[in-house]
């Protein structure tokens, strides 16, 4: 009985916290269309987002576009299939792994980075002050965070995904040996238009998971340091999961067969 | 002007405020003491309606404080918060000018700026500290910021929470001398929450002690040490023996 009412408890915190981020995410989605809007900070938001990301997703996406022709290369050699490899490497990258690295990457950078630095506003009263002084938290510290997500991390997966196909081109022509007119000619002319919409899609949801989870455990976060640790963490692995479980639902829905 | 009923909170089963009752004329700079731990911070928080009490009812100038237009309520108030609580993203400038740069009191930055400058000067500070950011300053200075933010959109109240935790004796003296005479001179009606007597002497007109979550006593500061209430005496000698147990 006690077990069960542990695991009974569990369920029900889990169900709670849901419910919570839930509403926070509604709350500042529903700030995103009225004013006061934050211009400069939203400006920032996208430098520190997007541009400041570029350099950890051009390596994240070219050094695993190149191992995955490595592996594709060498797995189809088992049963004569070395020359698909263009074919996989743009579809494999641009479904999968260029959104799914992208997220990950930004939760690993963005997410951990929105939620120190909100949760150090909270713990030395920053976030009182800013009340103080009429300006409503979400609207300014939640709001351009996530718009910026919602709108550089399509972008930085679109530029992974064309990253980690030169990761791939690099390799095929260094060092497997493929022809390069054939290598970009066999990539073109596979993807569909619907894999880079599914990409940036994936992206732009992504971004606005990862964002979020920042503001949202930045703002709940508990005192002192190891209130910082803790939501800095809990924000980081709250972002990943939500990654990989959208990642999922979206490639069930769009290439369900 | 300012005026708390029977205020109560708790968080959980820790009973901050078990019925504050307090009044603070209009102009006048009240100063509330008790030791750590006692809601001091918290009973300015709920005036500001960053807490919210859990019964009782808190009016400035007669109005409750948790009806109405809530920007407007706010832009009454300045606040030094006890470690400043400075943006550490923004420059010093555009910390003391926050208020002028967004929402209802929006000035062009040119004007805001200059504003800043002034209210810096105000406080001691030199205008090449302006371009600084918060954390190349020391918490002298940042204090100091910090009261000019408070003041820098003239509000009718400011609330200073602990303005001198932290800081050397010469340092206080410069924060209460400042403190008083920026009220004095704006008319602003002050609540100041602080355990260090000296700032009690400097800047108070009256004083209110809270322990155990309620007012001890309150009545004018030059009363104070005559009063005869053994909790005060207690917390003005700093005795260990008296009826505020020395371990909490």
């Amino acid at each position: 009985m006690t077990f069960l009412a542990a695991i009974g408890a569990s369920v029900l915190s889990l169900l709670a916290g849901i419910g919570r981020v839930a509403i926070y995410a509604l709350q500042a989605l529903s700030h995103v269309f009225r004013p006061p809007f934050y211009g400069r900070e939203f400006a920032t938001a996208l430098l520190n987002i997007g541009w400041l990301s570029l350099p950890v997703v051009g390596l994240t996406a070219i050094f695993t576009g190149g191992a995955l022709a490595l592996q594709i290369y060498a797995g189809g050699a088992r049963f004569n299939a070395e020359a698909v490899v263009p074919q996989i490497v743009a579809i494999g990258m641009v479904r999968e792994l260029g959104p799914v690295l992208v997220g990950l990457m930004i939760a690993a950078r963005v997410t951990s980075s929105i939620a120190a630095e909100i949760a150090t506003m909270k713990v030395t009263e920053q976030i009182d002050a800013l009340v103080t002084l009429s300006t409503h938290p979400m609207k300014y510290l939640a709001v351009p965070r996530v718009l910026a997500g919602l709108i550089t991390v399509p972008l930085l997966v679109g530029i992974g995904d064309v990253i980690g196909i030169f990761g791939g081109y690099a390799v095929g022509i260094g060092t497997l040996g493929f022809n390069p007119a054939n290598y970009i000619k066999n990539t073109v002319d596979f993807l569909e238009p619907f894999d880079i919409i599914s990409s940036l899609i994936k992206g732009a949801v992504f971004g606005f998971l990862a964002t979020m989870m920042g503001c949202y455990f930045g703002v709940n976060s508990g005192r002192g340091a190891q209130g910082v640790g803790r939501a800095t963490k809990s924000s980081v692995e709250a972002a990943a999961v939500l990654i990989l479980a959208a990642n999922f639902l979206l490639t069930g829905v769009f290439f369900s067969i | 002007m300012i005026t708390l009923d029977n205020v109560h909170k708790s968080f959980g089963s820790n009973h901050v405020l078990r019925g504050v009752n307090l009044h603070v004329p209009r102009g006048s700079s009240m100063v509330i003491i008790g030791g750590s731990g006692t809601g001091k911070s918290v009973a300015l928080k709920c005036v500001l309606g960053l807490v919210t009490p859990d019964s009782g009812q808190i009016t400035v100038d007669g109005k409750p404080n948790d009806k109405g237009d809530r920007d407007a309520f706010l832009a009454r108030f300045g606040m030094l918060f006890q470690g400043a609580a400075l943006f550490d993203s923004l420059h010093v400038w555009e910390n003391v000018a926050f208020r002028l740069l967004r929402g209802t009191l929006k000035r062009p930055r040119a004007e805001a700026r200059e504003i800043a400058i002034e209210k810096l000067r105000r406080v001691g500070l030199k205008p090449d500290v302006a371009d600084r950011f918060p954390a190349e300053l020391s918490g002298g200075m940042q204090k100091r910021v910090g009261l000019a933010r408070a003041i820098a959109a003239d509000p009718e109240i400011i609330f200073f929470d602990e303005p001198t935790t932290g800081l050397d004796p010469i340092m206080s003296g410069v924060i209460n001398d400042l403190i008083r005479e920026i009220v004095v001179e704006m008319g602003a009606t002050a609540m100041t929450i602080t355990h260090d007597m000296s700032s009690v002497r400097a800047i108070a007109d009256s004083v209110a002690m809270l322990h155990d979550g309620v007012i001890q006593w309150t009545g004018p500061v030059a009363e104070m040490d005559a009063s005869g209430d053994p909790y005060l005496r207690q917390f003005i000698t700093g005795s260990a023996d008296g009826p505020i147990e020395a371990v909490r």
